[in-house]
Formats: structure tokens, sequence, C-alpha cells
């Protein structure tokens, strides 16, 4: 069986989403969340330079991808901050016992 | 070969990240995803995002993790899930298997080996300017949510704690004034048990 570099990237890409979409339901704490999200991102710039190379066009595909690692770094500063100030303020990094907003 | 190995490599450490107990453990294994995630991308020809990916995802992001987790504490939780633990392994099985079918049954034939005809920097600064007037407005943004972070390190619930005291002392005054002005012999303030 030979798998072009292409296919290898794809197989990559769709292993870590689905890691990364099950840890997302299954995380209870904040933290892992943004670990989670982390995950995703790494599939999403892994796909897109994939891309850019199987397109013959790796400059636009590292170019995305850069765009996609500041705005992935930027989500987990954020993701980080609101996890600290969440566990100063109700002392737990809980999802279940943070949902206030129960039907 | 080699990049195969990397990603089913990358791909267990990912979810390790996602088993692991402790949360510094958990920051740990995404930093040897990042890791591998640079290497592949080296191997891909990427080499420009490669080392920036390993410098940030690797490095920067790691010591964030570990400082926040610093700052609010390794507590490990009670066994639990927010899904029943069987629903989420179908759905994202699920959601693997029609991934992979859609993406990897539509495979593009491979481009013919084009010559790059563009430069990274070209591309990156003049075709793609719109996507770096972005960055910088995120990355402002970042180290805005960044110094929000730190600032209530440095005294944490200083202010609310400030507050409360000089009020109390400001009714306790006012109390003390009021019997004064009707010519009571002041009480002592009762001190307070907590």
């Amino acid at each position: 069986m030979n798998l072009s570099p292409f296919t290898i990237a794809l197989i990559g890409v769709v292993g870590l989403l689905g890691v990364g979409f099950y840890g997302l339901l299954v995380s209870r704490n904040l933290i892992k969340v943004v670990v989670c999200l982390q995950i995703l991102a790494k599939a999403a710039l892994l796909a897109l330079v994939a891309a850019g190379q199987a397109a013959g066009q790796i400059d636009l595909g590292q170019s995305l991808a850069l765009t996609v690692i500041v705005a992935d770094t930027i989500v987990a500063v954020m993701g980080i901050a609101l996890g600290v100030q969440i566990r100063r303020r109700t002392g737990t990094l809980d999802v279940r016992k943070l949902s206030s907003l129960k039907g | 070969m080699l990049s195969l190995l990397l990603i089913v490599v990358a791909v267990v450490f990912a979810f390790q990240a996602i088993r692991a107990r402790g949360l510094i453990a958990s920051a740990l294994w995404l930093a040897g995803v990042s890791a591998l995630t640079a290497l592949v991308l080296y191997l891909y020809g990427a080499h420009q995002v490669a080392v920036i990916e390993l410098s940030v995802g690797t490095g920067l992001v790691t010591v964030l993790f570990v400082l926040a987790i610093n700052i609010a504490g390794d507590n490990p939780m009670a066994a639990g899930w927010v899904v029943s633990r069987p629903l989420a392994i179908g759905v994202s099985l699920l959601f693997v298997l029609v991934l992979g079918w859609f993406v990897l049954s539509a495979l593009p034939a491979p481009a013919a080996a084009s010559p790059a005809a563009t430069v990274f920097d070209e591309v990156f600064w003049q075709e793609r300017g719109l996507d770096v007037l972005v960055q910088v407005v995120l990355i402002f943004s970042g180290v805005l949510g960044f110094l929000g972070l730190l600032a209530e390190a440095k005294a944490p619930l200083g202010g609310s704690l400030a507050e409360s005291v000089t009020s109390g002392r400001d009714l306790e005054l006012k109390a003390l004034e009021e019997q004064l002005l009707e010519g009571q012999e002041p009480q002592e303030p009762q001190e307070s048990q907590e």
C-alpha cells in the first residue's frame, strides 16, 4: 500500500480532529477544554500545509498556517486567562458546576 | 513513511493529553503534539511555519499553560463525564468515519511538480497583507488578555476586600458621630468575629 504524502497528512488530520472532538465531549476541566481546542487547531494547521503542498502552493499554505498559529495562540491565552479568573471567582474549573443556565 | 510514523505518534500523544489526570501532564503531552506537528510540517516543506510552530506552539503556549496551572492549581476532579463515555466514543468514531470517508474518497490527483513561483515573504507580506493586519489585532488583544490574567495575580481580590473594609469603617464612624451629636456616651464598637 503506497500512500501519498497528502493522504498521510489527511489521515493525521482526521485522527487529530477525532481525538480533539472526543476530548471536547468528555473533558470537564476548563483548562483541558483549551488543550482540546489546541489539538483541533493542530489538525487545521496540518491540513492547510498539506493542501498547500499538494496544490503546489506551499507558500500560500504557510501564510495561512501562520495566521492559524497566531489565532490559535490567542485563543489559548484568552482561554487560560478566563479559566484562571473563573477559578478565582468560583473556586472550581468543573464545567458541570459552572453551568448556571439550567432550565 | 517517517511522516506517517510521526503523525501516528502525534495522534497517540493527543489522546494521552486528554487521558492524563493531571493538568501539567496534559500540557506536556500537548507540547509533544506540537513538536511532532512541527516536525511533520518541516518534512512537508513548510520550514518557516515549522520553526514558528516549534517556538510558539511548543514553547510559549506550554509556558502559559504551566503558569496558569500554577495559579489555578492542579486539583484532580472526581470521576464523571460531561457526556456519557460510550456516547462520546460512538459520536467521535462516527465523526471520524464520516469525515475520513468524505476526505479520503475525494482525494485530488497529485499536483504536477510545479516550481515554486513565489517566495514566502512575497505571499505573506503582499498578497496576504490583510491577514497580517488581523494578526496584529489578535496579538494586541492577546496581550491585553494576558495582562488581565496577571493583574489579579499580583493582588488577588485586593480591591474588593479594601472596599469592604473601608465601607465598614465608614459606617462605624457615622454611627459614632450620630451618637456624639445626640449627646450619648459612645459605645465600644463590637469586633466582628470574622
